[in-house]
């Protein structure tokens, strides 16, 4: 056993880089989530769908395993194209968006409630860097779910396929992995900041969820009262999805394989409503955060 | 030495509200008391020293640095007791400590040496794996202490330290705070409601008041200089007579009831002629204390101070 000694002594000893101190935030963070069971089968379980892609993929190309499966010619049946990887994107991302309400309010809420902010503002780190730390939690889960295993099997069809296809279908990789991080910023920066806003683990959770399905219900019940589309801008998942259809180089919204996030037809809104809207939600997360992370707060 | 902070023109405001005004001071003890009453500015001031509030003129030095150009820097400088709760609940305490120490800069083994040191030191290594929620209140001040010492600060903000802790306790973190600043290694800048508190631990005091200073001073100066102040208590005919003949040695008076005197007496007068006076006056001298101004009376007349500047 450690014998330590009961005195105080400064500290001359060596400091890390500032740089990369934010760092420190998601280890301890991942350390945490570690020992949560239910996180862990749930991220683990998140790739199976990638894993079922994957061996559709391998499966396609390999004649002598259609052969034992005895649905030879069934690889016609099968193509790898844009439906395929927006699928993937949309199943992928609303993975992410359960990890994000989960893990999101665990980040910000327990720091505010306990006045802990103080603390680490009071040291050689900033709010920014805070922020960062605490997003980079979520940005390195939500990655590992969304385009790290949809470019992963990019790369395996491209092998598969060889090096024409990948050169004729490189807009599938730049629009995942594109797509999947405009996803991935807006669920990090709306999770932090309903997390800091609500301090309230459970409630930051539901509320995240709210945004999403209630504000999209909200949208949907503005539409058939006024007879319009407009309120499809409180749709996050529509927005996002003609977002994604732009990225990918599709033309039709309304049929993209992104199941939950298609745009019916005829409501189809112009594509720079759908960036500005997206813009106007991540600013309003920003100003949130900027208002709630503080070392101290002002009473005026 | 130059100061350790340096208060110049600080000002701060919330809104139209003026907070800490044009506030100029030196503070150069190796531990600094912040006394005034609530709302005076003293948690402003600690948090504008933090970078937590911008100023709205002026500025101030910490150890050289200044606070709106080096803010990292000071930050680096700084160790941090908050007044209320901060931790964060279900962590260990040694695993909140080191996450603090690694923040300031600490790579990870020498910041987990230093926490578990630093629970060691202020008495609670043995429940240093315990989840902080469920420490008792004594002992979240203590944890309080460990973070903001474990990463070996120069300067310490104590903000309120012995707030809410029962008397052992107390004297306890007194005692700890007492020996942090007999080490010599680190200055102390202690905000406190508790006179007593200030006066145990520090040799520097700042009082502020309606975010002004209203008063500044050395204590051991203080004391020093409070050598020469007697009070006595007389019979006999104190007609005034007695008193202007001690004026006329140079020392200050303020009569009191019932014969009670205070004086102020100069250098290298003796207590002995009080005594042939008051014979010469056929005045009794029936009690003679040496008295100093403590520092509830440094308090009480810069609480009587108009608007608080001096």
């Amino acid at each position: 056993m450690a014998v330590y000694k009961k005195t105080y002594r400064p500290y001359e000893g060596e400091l890390t880089p500032s740089w990369s101190r934010f760092l420190v935030i998601p280890r301890y963070a991942f350390e945490e989530l570690h020992r949560s069971r239910f996180l862990s089968v749930f991220f683990i379980s998140s790739f199976a769908y990638p894993l079922v892609c994957a061996l559709i993929i391998y499966v396609q190309h390999n004649a002598s395993v259609l052969g034992l499966l005895g649905v030879q010619g069934a690889n016609r049946l099968i193509s790898i194209n844009i439906t395929f990887f927006m699928s993937l994107l949309g199943w992928q991302s609303m993975m992410a968006l359960f990890l994000a309400a989960f893990i999101g309010p665990r980040q910000v809420s327990p720091d505010l409630a306990n006045n802990a902010l103080s603390l680490y503002l009071a040291r050689p780190f900033s709010r920014v860097e805070y922020v960062l730390g605490k997003m980079s939690i979520l940005v390195i889960l939500m990655s590992l779910m969304t385009w790290v295993p949809g470019l992963l099997c990019f790369l395996l069809e491209g092998y598969l396929e060889g090096w024409s296809w990948m050169r004729d279908n490189a807009h599938l990789a730049s629009g995942f992995f594109f797509g999947a991080w405009v996803w991935i910023l807006i669920l990090a920066l709306l999770a932090l900041a309903l997390s800091a806003w609500v301090k309230w683990r459970p409630a930051a959770g539901g509320l995240m969820f709210g945004v999403f399905f209630v504000a999209g219900a909200f949208g949907a019940t503005i539409n058939g009262v006024q007879r319009t589309k407009w309120g499809h801008l409180l749709n996050i998942s529509h927005l996002i999805g003609s977002v994604w259809v732009q990225l990918f180089g599709d033309t039709d919204g309304t049929t993209n394989g992104a199941l939950f996030f298609r745009v019916p037809r005829g409501e189809e809104l112009p594509l720079w409503c759908c960036w500005a809207s997206l813009a106007v939600l991540c600013l309003v997360c920003l100003y949130m955060l900027a208002r709630k992370i503080r070392g101290a707060e002002v009473v005026r | 030495m130059g100061p350790v902070i340096e208060l110049d023109g600080l000002e701060v405001r919330f809104g139209d509200r003026v907070i800490l005004k044009k506030l100029k001071a030196g503070l150069t003890g190796r531990s600094v008391g912040l006394l005034g009453p609530n709302g005076a500015g003293k948690s402003t001031l600690i948090n504008t020293l933090l970078g937590f509030h911008q100023p709205s003129a002026g500025t101030a030095r910490i150890l050289g640095r200044d606070i709106r150009t080096h803010a990292r820097e000071v930050r680096s400088l700084i160790g941090y007791m908050p007044e209320n709760d901060a931790f964060i609940a279900n962590m260990s305490g040694v695993h909140f400590v080191r996450l603090m120490a690694e923040l300031a800069g600490l790579p990870r083994e020498h910041a987990l040496e230093r926490a578990h040191e630093a629970f060691f030191y202020v008495g609670l290594g043995e429940v240093r794996y315990r989840a902080l929620g469920t420490y008792s209140l004594g002992m979240k001040q203590a944890a309080k202490l460990a973070q903001a010492i474990a990463h070996g600060p120069k300067l310490l903000f104590l903000d309120e330290p012995t707030n809410g802790l029962d008397p052992p306790a107390r004297l306890r973190m007194i005692q700890l705070i007492q020996e942090i600043r007999d080490r010599g290694d680190l200055h102390l800048l202690l905000s406190s409601h508790l006179l007593r508190d200030v006066e145990e631990c520090c040799d520097e005091v700042l009082i502020l008041k309606d975010g002004n200073i209203a008063a500044f001073c050395n204590l051991e100066e203080e004391r020093r200089s409070n050598r020469r102040f007697l009070e006595i208590e007389t019979r006999g005919s104190i007609n005034g007579c007695f008193l202007e003949a001690v004026e006329k040695l140079g020392c200050e008076t303020a009569p009191g009831a019932q014969g009670r005197v205070k004086l102020v007496l100069p250098d290298g007068l003796e207590v002995r002629r009080l005594y042939e006076i008051a014979a010469e006056q056929n005045v009794q001298i029936r009690r003679l204390n040496h008295k100093r101004d403590s520092l509830e009376d440094i308090f009480l007349k810069a609480m009587e101070a108009a608007d608080g500047r001096l």
